[in-house]
Parts: C-alpha cells; structure tokens; sequence
C-alpha cells in the first residue's frame, strides 16, 4: 500500500495525461497547418517555407518536452547537457556540409570543370 | 533526500520516502545511457539529411520529388506515427498506475498504427521501384531511399521491440524490468516521430513546393 501511494506521489512529479494530450494537439494543429499550407499553395514559395519550417522546429520542441521530458530531470541536468551538445554537432554537420556543397558549386560550374579536364589533357566531359 | 529526524517521523512515511527517492533514481539513471544513444542517432539521421540536401538538385534526367511524392499518403503517414506516438504516451501513464491491461491495450494501438505507417511507405517504395525510379536512378533518390529508408528501418525495430514488449508484459506483468524496457521503448519511439517530423518537412513538403 505504501509503495503504490509513493508511486502516485512520484508521478506528479512527471508526465500525466494533461500534458500529452497538450503535446499530441499543438503537435497535430501544426503539422496539419503546414500540410494545408504546403497544399493549397496558400502564400508565396518562400512565405511557405518559413512558415513550414518554423512549425517544424515548433513541433520538434513541442515534442521533446511533451513527450520526451527534456528538462523535467533532477538535477544535475546530464540529458540537457547531451542534448545541448548533440544539436550544436547536429548544426555544426548540417550547416557545414551545405555551406561547403554549395561553395563547391559556385567554384566550379560544368563548364569550368569541362576547361580545368581540357587543360589537363583529359578531354572534356 | 534532506535530512530527517527518524525519531519524529513514522515508520510508514520514512519507508515512503526512501522508496521514492529509490525509484525516481533509478527511471533517470536507468534511462539515461539510452537517451545518450538516441542523441547519437539524432547525428546519424542528421548527417543523412545534409547528404540528402547535398544531393537533392541532382536529379539527372530522374523525376525530381514534385513529380514523385503523394501526399495524402505522408499526410495518413504522420498522422499515425504521431497518433501512435500518443497512445504510446498513455501506455507509459497506465503502466505508472500499473493497470497491466490498458498497457497491453496501448501497446496493441500503437503497434497497428506503426504498422499502417509501415506498410503506406513500403507501398510508396514498391512503386516507385516498380516505376523504375528506385535509388539507381539518380542521387535525388539515393538521398530519398537512405534517409527515408534509414528512418523505416528504425520503426520496423521498434515494432519487432513492440512485439515482444507485448508478450513480455502478458506474461510477467510490469515486474520493475519490464517497466524500465517499456520506458525505453517509449523514448525511442517517440524520438522517431520527432526524427518524423523533419523528414516530413525537409524531404516531403519542400519537395512538393519544387523548391
């Protein structure tokens, strides 16, 4: 009996039925929003993509603390911690590899690769 | 724990408290070294998502994602991860009041409706590779089948994990390893709806905007 009435006690301090069903709603509202968007063509191309994007990294939040529980830890905070430091080489993998793709991209056209392959005596494409 | 004076407390409520503490500790400590695997999953989908954005222009005479993505079907895709995602949620708040049969009902929800999501992009990969455009085709589409096919894969873990968690709770109950396997099991699945979430935006959305 004792054990069951802590364990009541301990789940306040957690997760109930109230706050996933907030998650499971925002969630739904914003993934239904940026399908209907995306559809109907609703705004311009680039308006669009704000707007998706955005309730993405909304949603993402959304979810991480609904239903993940990020930041509901005693302290000290490791989970907060590892999760910091996973988005910083997340952002870091991302953001670098785009950057230097399209840096390739810009530094060499097709043509200038047909040029620099003639100039070597490799022939064109 | 603060300190408490054992005289002026009852036996009842010091018993109480231990166990309390005990257990919080131990859903935490128990958890947390998945969680560190999950982050590290995190990079994993995050370096398949730079390749797919490296690559998603280069579509060489392929369809590009416009022509290809259906989506209605993303739209049932998500909206039964996610649901699935929830009832999942409400498996883990029947467990903590330790009604062994909600918990099993849950699970069977979630299951079916990881199914469906399953069986919608096995359907969506059938075709395109009966149309001809499957990951050969260009590197669009290599991008498209590794990421999307790397987050399927991952559900398919998770309903096999699912299966078992099903038959491991018939037949022990929530015993205290069974509770830390469900609450694990939990996290991963509700970590691939959030992973869900991206490859819906990234991949399915802006590729039907043509971007």
């Amino acid at each position: 009996m004792s054990q069951i009435k802590s364990y009541h006690r301990f789940n306040k301090l957690e997760a109930n039925f109230k706050t996933y069903l907030i998650g499971f709603v925002l969630s739904l509202f914003f993934t239904l929003t940026a399908w209907l968007i995306t559809v109907k063509k609703a705004f311009n191309q680039e308006t669009i993509i704000i707007i998706i994007s955005l309730a993405a990294v909304i949603q993402f939040v959304i979810q991480l603390l609904f239903f993940l529980h990020l930041g509901k830890e005693s302290r000290p905070r490791y989970r907060l911690l590892v999760f910091s430091v996973m988005l910083l080489i997340v952002l870091i993998l991302v953001i670098g590899s785009l950057w230097i793709m399209a840096n390739l991209n810009h530094n060499m056209t097709i043509k200038q690769m047909e040029n620099y392959m003639v100039q070597q005596g490799n022939g064109g494409i | 724990m603060n300190e408490v004076d054992i005289k002026t407390i009852s036996h009842k409520k010091l018993l109480n408290r231990i166990y309390k503490a005990e257990e919080s500790k131990f859903f935490e400590t128990a958890s947390f070294g998945f969680f560190v695997y999950l982050m590290t999953d995190l990079v994993l989908f995050a370096s398949l998502f730079a390749v797919y954005a490296v690559l998603e222009a280069n579509t060489v005479g392929g369809p590009s994602g416009q022509q290809i993505f259906n989506l209605n079907n993303v739209l049932l895709e998500t909206l039964a991860l996610l649901i699935s995602s929830f009832t999942m949620g409400l498996a883990i708040l029947s467990m903590k009041k330790n009604h062994r049969n909600k918990v099993l009902g849950y699970l069977v929800i979630s299951f079916l409706l990881g199914l469906v999501f399953l069986l919608i992009e096995m359907t969506e990969f059938n075709h395109l590779i009966a149309i001809g455009d499957s990951w050969r085709r260009s590197g669009f589409l290599s991008g498209f089948f590794v990421l999307v096919g790397t987050h399927g894969l991952h559900i398919m873990v998770g309903l096999i994990w699912m299966a078992i968690m099903f038959y491991k709770i018939l037949k022990f109950g929530l015993s205290r390893v069974n509770i830390r396997r469900l609450t694990l099991l939990s996290m991963f699945w509700h970590f691939l709806d959030i992973v869900w979430i991206f490859i819906f935006t990234i991949v399915y959305l802006y590729g039907a905007l043509g971007r």
